[in-house]
């Protein structure tokens, strides 16, 4: 069984413009939707209180907002949670409240509703808190941009390290955008999928360019788009099957993981697609506009032409 | 050319064995078992506590399959392990009943605890299970952040007594001293005064830092606390708050508290287990008061030491604890808030003792009360929850100051538990409790379950795939990455770590991308068949050339892992440290297991012609031929 029976090179980059243009595009409205709508943190990283509440039996939620409705809290959520059994509700940090107070409170009113209620979970976290994981997490985000950049950079050259960032940058920003336009729920977990995404889709770039670097070396006639087109034409199949592999162990966890593992593999799911698409259509491309030559990547190797270094 | 030399093979097998023998652990599950530890600081858990507890146990007629001691840092427990859960009710009925016989004052802490179903000799090699975060067992979770300014603030309070007395016992004449924010501000009217007491601070107080200042008319000395000083401060006010804190957990029967140190000044609190966070609250939030105060020496008050008379006026009866019972004067000489350190020492003649450090208050009512005092014993008491316990009961042998000790004790381990009991009595800083986490134990039940089902349906659909497509070559794949799942997970198991529900779905991950390099090697053996290359050929080549790409493409993917190490914190750490190790150990079995298993399979064929790995097309119009 083969899958991919190529025998001729395809030429990948002849779409580049019209792909490239696509991708411009909805970097824009992720862009967008992430200043228009902005992230649905979570309350790890706004503070705040949040309550899984379980019944024997469906839950009204109707009931549920009233018995918190009447404690004047401000805004707050109540949502089924996997189940129409499961409940989450979301309170907002309140001064002169201290830790779990509210839970407390909020359990006390939902027991005398219905005493089969249980409490599930409970997770308060201070504003100070919230704001110190916010901060943290843009700066492990930085932190991993500028610590590939740096490897690939010294491993390859400057325009694939900038080409690989941008490609990958792309997949975050796209994943983050999706993850605003529909108000899903951005935690932390949410964040180390984005950063492993951001390793993941680099390492793809990676083995492109190691290809096209092989491919300097081996096809000294050919051009440059003919040695772009050719490397990745000999690693679509890998590239496929491995991310085949991952998107089934992301998939696994997004059907069977429940709902505390939900937006983790929902990020992975979309992020690990995007990459695909990304180190194929726009990490080389975007290598290809920044002009990579043969002689960026392959040193000159002098005794295949000696004549060369007597002559001037 | 594809045969490995014998020491291959052999690291190849001890890692196997390693990933065996550690991974093991985790599949023998977990036995019912009671855990025995101190309510009160001044009793031990030791052999003689075991002794008692097998006595007991087999005079009520529990089963029970072991018994032994276990110490977890300062906290020793006896633990008990049980067939099941019914004898694990009846031996806890049993040991509460025999070892606290008063159930209104209990001795010791008797809870419900799992252990590893694991045989010794597993643990004896250090092979444990894996410890299970709190989204996976249960429990409570707070973080609290300690005030360590306030810490300061108390110290330079009571440095501004010290700073008070030095200079009336120098005789330098100053116009007020106060504190005023993190400085002490000395007043002085002349310059040559200021100058002496600069000199006099400078002997006497390392810690200051001094400055000239002027205000108005005064001359001002302004004294800070010298910034290693300070950091001293709060990272004394910090650990004795952790201490503090053990000493209250105990308290509440938790099987295994974690309580660390985070960052500059948090602690981290979790409770796997508990239910009740108001109770875990209300018991770690709560004050304790130490009070020193003098022994009722008079005929009254010494025959109501045995109960036969009645507790004379101004005077308390104390039952529990060292030296007890003993009947104390109600009059308080010093209290904890006074207190400002104390540490196992020797007295001159080389015998265990714990100096005491008071404030200048205290100091100087100590000295007035010592001197009228001498030959008479002083005791002193730990209240808590309103019970006052004795923690022990000295002659006053000369007049006291602000600094003595306690001497005539009798080993350095009862020296050492006293300075800790001293110190750990009150918090020396408030705290505040900045995130809290609740997790039910069936919520955590379910996400095992559910985060194992996960990985183990993933891995299904990969391995499957993987041999329909490559063939032998995709069964030793499928053989790597079942020596990687073992070695990552007995990787985890022998560091201890936490495994998080994020550091089950960072497993997943780490198989999902580990096969990756195996995809890599495979696809250039194709590759290179199809160039043309003999089998042998194609087998040395493909890994030779794949290695290069999976070393580069599992570094960038490291870099991502190692700085969600670094910022990350709680089930985001647990999710770096299984990336992180995964990568690790998906390298050394995709390429060297891999190759290993292959070369055990085909490397010593002489004419090899045919490798199965899959359906090799050659291009050109014709139909796959089996290379």
């Amino acid at each position: 069984m083969e899958f991919f029976r190529i025998s001729r090179t395809i030429p990948f980059l002849r779409y580049s413009r019209i792909l490239n243009a696509i991708s411009i595009i909805s970097f824009v409205i992720a862009v967008g939707a992430l200043f228009a709508r902005g992230l649905n943190l979570s309350i790890e990283f706004t503070g705040g209180t949040v309550m899984e509440v379980a019944y024997p039996q469906a839950a009204d939620l109707g009931k549920i907002r009233a018995a918190i409705e009447g404690k004047g809290w401000g805004e707050f959520q109540v949502q089924s949670f996997g189940t129409s059994r499961d409940v989450l509700i979301r309170l907002p940090v309140r001064p002169g409240y201290s830790a779990g107070q509210q839970a407390e409170q909020v359990m006390a009113s939902l027991k005398a509703q219905h005493p089969g209620v249980e409490l599930r979970r409970v997770e308060f976290v201070g504003p100070a808190i919230g704001e110190e994981l916010a901060h943290d997490g843009t700066l492990a985000l930085i932190l991993v941009c500028v610590g590939i950049m740096v490897y690939l950079a010294f491993r390859f050259e400057w325009k694939f390290s900038v080409a690989a960032i941008i490609a990958n940058l792309h997949d975050v920003v796209l994943v983050a955008g999706l993850f605003a336009l529909f108000q899903w729920e951005f935690s932390v977990p949410t964040l180390a999928a984005l950063l492993a995404v951001l390793g993941y889709s680099v390492n793809e770039s990676v083995i492109i360019f190691d290809r096209v670097r092989e491919h300097f070396r081996t096809m000294r006639k050919a051009s440059v788009t003919e040695v772009i087109d050719s490397a990745i034409t000999a690693t679509i199949s890998r590239t496929m099957i491995t991310h085949g592999s991952t998107l089934a162990m992301t998939l696994a966890l997004l059907f069977f993981g429940g709902p505390a593992l939900h937006s983790f593999a929902l990020a992975l799911t979309i992020g690990i697609a995007l990459s695909i698409y990304s180190s194929i259509f726009v990490a080389a491309a975007i290598a290809m506009h920044l002009g990579v030559k043969r002689e960026d990547l392959v040193k000159p190797v002098r005794k295949e032409d000696p004549a060369r270094e007597i002559l001037p | 050319m594809n045969r490995y030399p014998l020491w291959k093979y052999l690291i190849i097998a001890v890692a196997l064995l390693f990933g065996a023998v550690y991974t093991a652990p985790n599949f023998f599950g977990e036995a019912p078992a009671v855990q025995v530890s101190s309510q009160r600081p001044t009793i031990k858990v030791d052999a003689a506590l075991l002794a008692r507890v097998e006595s007991a146990l087999k005079a009520a007629g529990v089963p029970y399959e072991a018994v032994y001691l276990d110490a977890v840092g300062l906290n020793v427990t006896a633990r008990v392990r049980l067939a099941d859960t019914d004898t694990q009710i009846r031996a806890r009925d049993t040991l509460e009943a025999a070892l606290n016989p008063d159930p209104q004052d209990p001795t010791y802490v008797v809870a419900l605890n799992l252990l590893s179903r694991s045989p010794r000799w597993l643990a004896s090699v250090g092979a444990l299970p894996m410890y299970l975060g709190l989204d996976l067992r249960g429990g409570v979770h707070f973080l609290m952040q300690v005030n360590t300014a306030e810490a300061v603030a108390k110290r330079l309070d009571a440095l501004v007594g010290d700073l008070r007395s030095q200079l009336r016992e120098k005789n330098v004449r100053h116009a007020g001293i106060g504190r005023a924010g993190d400085r002490i501000e000395i007043r002085f009217r002349d310059e040559e005064t200021r100058r002496q007491a600069d000199g006099v601070i400078r002997d006497a107080f390392t810690d200051l830092a001094l400055r000239e200042e002027a205000s108005g008319a005064d001359l001002l000395l302004v004294a800070t606390l010298t910034p290693a000083a300070a950091k001293a401060v709060a990272d004394a006010a910090l650990k004795q708050n952790i201490t503090t804190l053990h000493n209250r957990i105990n308290e509440l029967g938790v099987a295994e508290p974690v309580i660390q140190q985070q960052g500059a000044d948090r602690v981290v609190v979790q409770l796997p287990g508990v239910q009740d966070t108001a109770r875990a609250k209300d018991i770690i939030g709560r004050t304790a008061t130490l009070e020193a105060r003098l022994v009722d020496v008079s005929a009254e008050g010494q025959a109501a030491v045995a109960g036969t008379a009645p507790v004379p006026f101004g005077s308390e009866r104390f039952t529990i604890g060292r030296g007890a019972p003993v009947v104390l004067k109600k009059d308080v000489i010093f209290s904890g808030q006074q207190l400002q350190g104390a540490q196992a020492t020797f007295d001159e003649n080389q015998r265990p003792a714990v100096s005491i450090d008071l404030n200048d208050a205290a100091g100087r009512h100590l000295r007035k009360v010592s001197r009228e005092n001498i030959k008479k014993p002083m005791a002193i008491v730990l209240f808590e929850k309103g019970r006052g316990e004795v923690l022990t009961v000295a002659t006053i042998q000369d007049e006291l100051g602000s600094r003595f000790r306690i001497t005539g004790l009798e080993s350095t381990q009862v020296a050492n538990d006293l300075a800790l009991l001293l110190r750990a009595g009150a918090l020396a800083a408030p705290m505040e409790i900045v995130e809290e986490r609740t997790i039910g134990p069936s919520l955590g039940k379910e996400n095992i379950d559910r985060g194992v089902r996960a990985t183990l349906a993933g891995f299904i659909v990969i391995a499957v795939f993987m041999i329909l497509y490559y063939r032998v070559f995709g069964l030793i794949s499928v053989a790597a990455l079942t020596v990687n799942l073992g070695l990552l997970v007995g990787l985890l198991s022998l560091l201890q770590a936490t495994l998080t529900l994020p550091g089950i779905a960072a497993v997943a991950l780490t198989l999902g991308m580990a096969i990756d390099a195996n995809v890599l090697i495979n696809e250039r053996v194709r590759e290179e068949l199809r160039k043309g290359a003999s089998a042998q050929q194609a087998i040395a080549q493909g890994y030779e050339k794949a290695f290069a790409t999976i070393l580069d493409s599992n570094i960038t993917t490291l870099i991502a892992g190692v700085f969600l190490f670094m910022l990350g914190s709680g089930p985001i750490r647990g999710f770096a440290v299984v990336h992180c190790l995964g990568i690790l150990t998906s390298i050394f079995s995709a390429v060297f297991v891999s190759r290993g298993i292959v070369n055990l399979v085909y490397g010593s064929r002489r004419r090899l012609t045919t490798i199965s790995v899959g359906q090799v097309w050659t291009g050109g119009g014709s139909a796959g031929a089996k290379a």
